[in-house]
């Protein structure tokens, strides 16, 4: 195979190539993420986005692909898919798995959206914007091809195995876990990463729902509880990505879905997702150890292990109390 | 307790060096860079913090795991997952919690919560 087209004009010759996308220009990288690329140009006055797979990245994008055409129809305020290479038959210019979508203008940083004047109205409506837009991602078909459907918790146990460390704070969460889990609910598409940070937020609110490539078939309630993992909420107080109550949060999403999740069903997935986050610390920083990326910011990561490990433990002791738990 | 080394300690070296970010690169770069700077402030505050703490920390870890008859940490975690230490749940469940909170000391202590 040749080499993958690295410099803008390369690139750019090779997304004409590929899609028959023509005039572009002011193509540029806006990050590069450990399993993709992500750059931004402009066809006339419209402004897209390319994603682009690493070569090393085992994921499939083809599946997001799929995933983020069903939301588009369902209406859920996601990305349109303009262009990608599922649907090149023979030689990809571009060299790996890539999509195009139209791009949205607004804001992604957290500490911004959480302090910033400007989305002080904003603040006020997230919550309930959130609730009603996984309420309406949770009705998009799941029938997409590649979509996996894993145990949550058996997953991130052998995870913890096989990761080389021990955590006895990981272990007691994983027993109380396995020990209060939920019933099985209803099986769905769920995003796998809904949280501020992957969501395009505007003056008036929200505007987009981004990466999907963690997105899974599983419990509704488990992006409800991610969504209220403590290290999303960047120094907020709310527990609803730093800026909501849990009530906000189940009410619009039981108005928006007619789906009625409880309080104790949400913090369950709430604690899961902190344990689930301690152990994507470890990995994070396992790419700086292992020598594949180096880099002090992940070799940082790696002590915020117990951050979660002391959310766990304390949100596991308030549950086992019973309080109303709506503190935050 | 004799040292080897000459002046300054190891912890006085990092300390050093974290000012000198502080003060001098902090202000004169911004965007990622300043970001990966602050980064790095935040890891030589963390040795610092582990330097001064870590060896008491480690003495009163390893006689706590012993408390429970336990040579290690893996031993620990082992023991909670086949629900051998059971009959001392709530024992083990504080000590755990404790270990945490001293990690944590080091780690990020502002991140600990008034309880």
């Amino acid at each position: 195979m040749e080499s993958i087209p690295s410099t803008p004009e390369e690139l750019s010759s090779a997304i004409t190539a590929a899609t028959g996308l023509d005039g572009i220009s002011q193509l540029r990288r806006l990050t590069g993420g450990a399993s993709r690329e992500t750059w931004s140009f402009q066809v006339g006055s419209e402004r897209h986005i390319i994603q682009r797979q690493r070569l090393t990245s085992p994921r499939d994008m083809h599946v997001e692909v799929g995933v983020l055409e069903a939301a588009y129809a369902a209406g859920v305020p996601v990305p349109r898919v303009l262009a990608s290479s599922r649907d090149i038959s023979g030689e990809n210019p571009v060299g790996t798995q890539f999509m195009i979508v139209n791009a949205f203008e607004g804001e992604t940083i957290a500490r911004k959206i959480l302090r910033d004047d400007e989305y002080a109205s904003a603040r006020k409506t997230l919550p309930a914007q959130f609730g009603s837009a996984l309420g309406k991602l949770h009705r998009v078909s799941s029938a997409v091809e590649g979509l996996e459907d894993v145990d949550q918790i058996a997953f991130y146990q052998e995870h913890l195995r096989d990761c080389g460390q021990s955590h006895p704070a990981f272990e007691i969460a994983f027993r109380w876990l396995e020990e209060n889990r939920p019933p099985v609910g209803r099986r769905c598409l769920v995003h796998g990463d809904f949280r501020m940070g992957n969501l395009i937020i505007g003056n008036e609110g929200l505007r987009a729902v981004l990466d999907w490539e963690l997105a899974h078939i599983g419990d509704p309630a488990e992006d409800l509880g991610w969504l209220c993992v403590r290290a999303w909420r960047f120094g907020g107080a709310g527990p609803v990505g730093g800026i909501g109550a849990y009530e906000d949060l189940l009410e619009a999403y039981g108005e928006a879905s007619g789906e009625f999740i409880s309080l104790e069903t949400l913090r369950w997935w709430e604690v899961l997702g902190t344990v689930k986050w301690g152990l994507m610390c470890i990995s994070q920083a396992a790419y700086h150890l292992t020598g594949s990326v180096r880099s002090h910011e992940l070799a940082a990561i790696g002590r915020r292990v117990c951050e979660n490990e002391y959310d766990a433990l304390l949100a596991i002791r308030e549950l086992k109390k019973g309080k109303g738990s709506t503190r935050v | 307790m004799s040292e080897l080394h000459d002046p300054p300690t190891a912890q006085q070296l990092v300390e050093s060096v974290r000012e000198w970010l502080e003060t001098d690169v902090f202000p004169q770069v911004e965007g990622r860079l300043q970001f990966h700077t602050r980064v790095a402030m935040n890891v030589l505050a963390m040795v610092e913090r582990e330097l001064e703490l870590g060896e008491v920390q480690n003495e009163n870890y390893a006689a706590g795991l012993a408390a429970f008859q336990c040579s290690s940490e893996a031993e620990l975690a082992e023991k909670i997952r086949t629900g051998a230490l059971l009959s001392q749940e709530a024992e083990v469940e504080e000590f755990v919690m404790n270990s945490v909170k001293e990690k944590l000391r080091v780690a990020n202590p502002k991140y600990l919560r008034d309880e």
